[in-house]
């Protein structure tokens, strides 16, 4: 039975490492049996489980695993014994995976409103600047990141924005010494604004072109490079980038709350037969049969509610609930502003409003893995990737804090420059830099 | 129609026509002064008459603020509400306990189960929890009214840097759809600002969140003038782009410093003149039989700009300063010892915790957040553990929201910033995170001695909250304000005007 978990996680992390840049390279002996804690895992939350990680994966997980009875006593459980295997009874964690924020900006802006600390919007670019991948300027080392994972996120969807097509956005891991440590997928989805502009049918209208010359562009390539072909309305590489999207190779996530935008939107996408995600969706609720027949994920604030904007008049606090009951695919996010240690509270306000609990769990994890295909995250299974968060108590309650956070398998400090902003100005008065001691003679 | 020549009329009808003639113009002056007296137009005397006594700051204030809505008050039986835990932010927690409510005031609580009352209406309040209601020390609601629109654009008035006698009362709109959700979030009193394009935004107000057609209506009674001021970035932004000053942060303080003279100035002509106007004795009743006419007899004239500067220098208008960096608050300390007045709380204040010893020792309030920081570089700076470091060194922690969405949740906002003090091992009770959003706000409006906390006496400003209000999954169930329940969670209308009529045309 081992032979075939084996087997099996190679097979996962061969179709992992296809897609990525970073080549999972399990240090070598680094391996853990977590016994005692309660871990939500795929079907829910189990008491007193076990998981263990060896290296950057998860080898196992649950009470009782198919083919494979794990208990601490198990003979199966003696081979990570016989390794260098640390047994730790975690009996007051409770372990999720790793939370997703998918409409991120940490790594792209440092302070918002110094236009040199961000890159996450082309300011003077053309509206189609489809080929723009965020990747390039990411900044694994942003001071910024740390702070983050204190909000028990270990993944992010660094996004573009601005313009009608805003280029392509990365999925990140947060950790890592540069982007070839951090990134994940390069371009992991390819990004529009239907409000952009003054006009929504001209939106519309131009996504269509620019999804009808980019099929064009993929089937003419050999006329276009010899110059016979009609003239199209982006540069080449806009047009490649948009091709993995006629391809259905990456979705096509569109900014849109208004519920006759979202309308809209799902005509395109069935005409286009593109993959299409919903981002925002304050009235979704109101097209929820339609979105579940199409298929279409929306990402949402469940915080977004009352008539806020002229497009969100009809938005509804149980938004998500009603989504998610009618078969939708939901993801909650905080939007990307100075917000990503609100995630978990935003999944506990969808609770409140109507949510199951389970399902904003999976909003926060499961789902921006399926719908992203970000391989390996999002689940505690094994063959996953150990992106883990050890938490005091119930993750979406204020009263809980992380305890331990594993990105690949690694535990990451927690401290981060606020707390080292805290410390220095514990006792006070007195002097925050104090001067240093004399040299000795 | 034949014309009619004047030699045509009779001799009597011309009588007649001369009387009335006569009539008209004298009546006319007699029409022109039964209404109210208005302050003489110093700009040009009028024919015969009288100057009337100049009305004092105070009284031409009184006289800008009289509501012309009725309100009359809504008739409620005594209410008591049994059973729950009493958070009372005064100190004690009652678990079980009641709460009495009578003509709009707190009339009695306590311990255990609630008296007897005939013709009370008892409202069973077990598994429940009862705080104060909440008070948001920094709104924009109803001055950037949703949805959000160039017409409900009227926060800032960023048309020169400093607009002290511009009122956040006559740009709040009660329409606005955010109000009724923020009393679903618990909020019961809001005080509304200008915003921080300027570095002197005009006058906040306080208002009570009960529905009414006009903002007047609205106004917390009693509740003392508030000025809101700002430091650091915006101003220095919002000026220094359209190149004209200020455009750096000295340039902030000189614009400020400037105005402070100014109303220092004005102070010293208005209190001369309020001087002769009142003084008894001989000297002083000859000057005003004789010699009034000839001197500066009407004082210097009104200037709203300046009657909000000059109230600070008085401690009647209480000075809200939108501050973040240490070093910025610090001078902003600077400029209020130079000209004698009390800055009654910063706002935002990220960096509070680096300054919290002065803060503490002056008693100057900071209204924070709980989490917020890095979207400008003042904020770069903020830390988690603001209010719980500022509560632990004797100083006036409090939180704020600054926004439509988390002032729907501001017993979360309470939550996470008390939760994050405990983490980092700086031990604040529970009633003291409390306080965080009622009676410490109470205090920095200047109506902590009426409400903000469960005591008896104070105004009915009640919340039931069908869990811990610091816990994510909590909302509020009822909400009292004046002892008048004012929001059902099961038996909601809907407050807005906007709000009617959309949803669709089955």
């Amino acid at each position: 039975m081992n032979r075939w978990l084996a087997i099996a996680a190679c097979l996962v992390l061969a179709a992992g490492s296809a897609r990525s840049i970073a080549t999972a390279a399990d240090p070598a002996a680094a391996c853990r049996v977590l016994t005692g804690a309660r871990v939500h895992l795929p079907g829910g939350p189990v008491d007193n489980a076990v998981v263990v990680i060896v290296g950057e994966h998860i080898a196992a997980a649950g009470t009782a695993i198919k083919g494979l009875e794990l208990s601490t006593t198990d003979p199966a459980l003696a081979r990570f014994r016989d390794h260098t295997c640390s047994q730790e009874d975690r009996s007051d964690w409770l372990i999720t995976a790793g939370l997703i924020e998918t409409r991120s900006n940490v790594g792209l802006v440092e302070v918002g409103a110094e236009d040199r600390s961000r890159d996450q919007n082309w300011e003077e670019g053309p509206p189609n600047r489809a080929a723009l991948s965020v990747a390039d300027s990411y900044n694994a080392r942003s001071s910024q990141i740390p702070i983050a994972r204190l909000g028990g996120l270990t993944s992010v969807l660094a996004i573009p924005r601005g313009g009608l097509i805003s280029g392509l956005g990365a999925a990140v891991d947060l950790s890592g010494a540069g982007q070839h440590d951090a990134i994940l997928i390069k371009g992991v989805a390819l990004y529009a604004d239907l409000g952009h502009g003054s006009s929504r049918a001209a939106s519309i209208l131009l996504l269509h072109q620019a999804l009808n010359d980019a099929r064009f562009f993929a089937g003419n390539k050999r006329a276009f490079d010899e110059g016979r072909t009609r003239p199209l309305s982006a540069d080449p590489t806009a047009l490649e980038a948009i091709g993995k999207v006629v391809n259905r190779s990456i979705p096509l996530v569109v900014r849109a709350n208004r519920a006759a935008d979202i309308e809209a939107l799902l005509r395109l996408a069935d005409e286009q037969k593109i993959r299409l995600v919903v981002n925002g969706g304050a009235e979704a609720w109101l097209l929820r049969g339609k979105l579940a027949e199409a298929g279409v994920a929306v990402i949402l604030d469940p915080m977004v509610f009352g008539p806020g904007s002229f497009d969100q008049i009809e938005a509804r606090p149980d938004n998500a609930a009603l989504l998610h009951r009618a078969g939708v695919d939901i993801i909650i996010s905080g939007g990307g502003r100075y917000f990503p240690l609100g995630l978990r509270y935003l999944a506990g306000d969808a609770v409140r409003s109507g949510l199951e609990y389970d399902a904003a769990l999976d909003a926060v994890t499961s789902t921006p893995a399926k719908v992203f295909q970000l391989p390996g995250r999002g689940k505690i299974e094994a063959g996953a990737v150990a992106n883990l968060v050890a938490w005091s108590g119930d993750p979406f309650e204020l009263s809980s804090r992380p305890l331990e956070i594993l990105v690949r398998g690694r535990v990451v400090d927690l401290s981060t420059r606020r707390t080292e902003l805290r410390e220095r100005y514990r006792r006070l008065p007195g002097s925050p830099v104090p001067p240093p001691p004399l040299p000795t003679p | 129609m034949t014309r009619i020549h004047p030699a045509a009329l009779t001799s009597a009808t011309q009588i007649m026509l001369i009387v009335a003639a006569v009539m008209l113009a004298w009546t006319a002056p007699q029409a022109a002064s039964a209404a109210p007296r208005a302050k003489p137009d110093t700009t040009g005397t009028q024919e015969g008459e009288e100057p009337g006594p100049l009305p004092s700051l105070e009284q031409a204030e009184e006289r800008g603020r009289r509501p012309l809505e009725d309100s009359p008050a809504t008739k409620q039986p005594l209410v008591v509400l049994d059973g729950a835990t009493v958070l009372t932010a005064a100190g004690k927690t009652f678990a079980p306990g009641y709460i009495v409510l009578d003509g709009g005031r707190i009339k009695s609580l306590g311990e255990g189960k609630a008296p007897a009352i005939d013709g009370a209406h008892v409202i069973d309040t077990a598994g429940m929890f009862i705080t104060p209601g909440l008070i948001d020390t920094h709104s924009h609601l109803g001055v950037y009214a949703a949805p959000g629109s160039r017409a409900h654009g009227d926060g800032n008035e960023a048309t020169a840097p400093t607009t002290a006698g511009v009122w956040a009362e006559h740009s709040f709109n009660p329409q606005d759809p955010g109000i009724q959700r923020a009393v679903a979030g618990g909020v019961t009193t809001i005080q509304v600002l200008p915003g921080s394009a300027n570095l002197v935004g005009g006058r906040g107000v306080v208002l009570q969140m009960v529905p009414h057609r006009g903002s007047r209506a609205m106004r917390y009674p009693g509740a003392p003038e508030t000025l809101k001021m700002a430091c650091g970035e915006n101003p220095k932004r919002v000026y220094g782009s359209r190149s004209s000053a200020p455009s750096t942060r000295m340039g902030n303080l000189r614009a400020t410093r400037t105005a402070f003279l100014k109303a220092e100035r004005y102070l010293a002509k208005l209190k001369k003149h309020e001087d002769k106007a009142t003084r008894k004795g001989p000297a002083a009743k000859r000057w005003r039989d004789r010699d009034r006419d000839r001197d500066d007899e009407d004082g210097p004239e009104r200037d709203l700009d300046l009657e909000s500067l000059v109230g600070v220098l008085r401690g009647e208008v209480l000075p809200q300063v939108h501050c973040y960096r240490a070093d910025d608050m610090l001078s902003m300390l600077q400029v209020a010892d130079e000209f004698g007045f009390r800055i009654r709380s910063f706002h935002h204040a990220t960096d509070a915790y680096k300054i919290r010893d002065i803060l503490a020792e002056r008693q100057v309030a900071a209204s924070t957040w709980a989490d917020s920081w890095t979207f400008k570089l003042e904020a770069y700076d903020a830390i988690p553990e603001t209010p719980a470091l500022l509560a632990e060194a004797g100083g006036l922690p409090v939180i704020h929201s600054d926004s439509a969405i988390s002032i729907q949740r501001l017993n979360q906002e309470a939550a996470k910033a008390w939760y994050a003090g405990m983490h980092a091992g700086i031990k604040v009770s529970r009633d003291e995170a409390l306080s965080w959003i009622t009676l410490n706000p109470a205090w920095v409006l200047g109506i902590d001695h009426d409400t903000g906390s469960l005591e008896a006496g104070k105004r009915g400003d009640v919340v039931v909250w069908d869990g811990d209000p610091f816990s994510v999954y909590s909302s509020a169930r009822w909400v009292f304000i004046d002892g008048v329940l004012r929001y059902d969670s099961k038996n909601t209308t809907t407050w807005s005007d906007f709000e009617l009529g959309q949803g669709g045309n089955q």
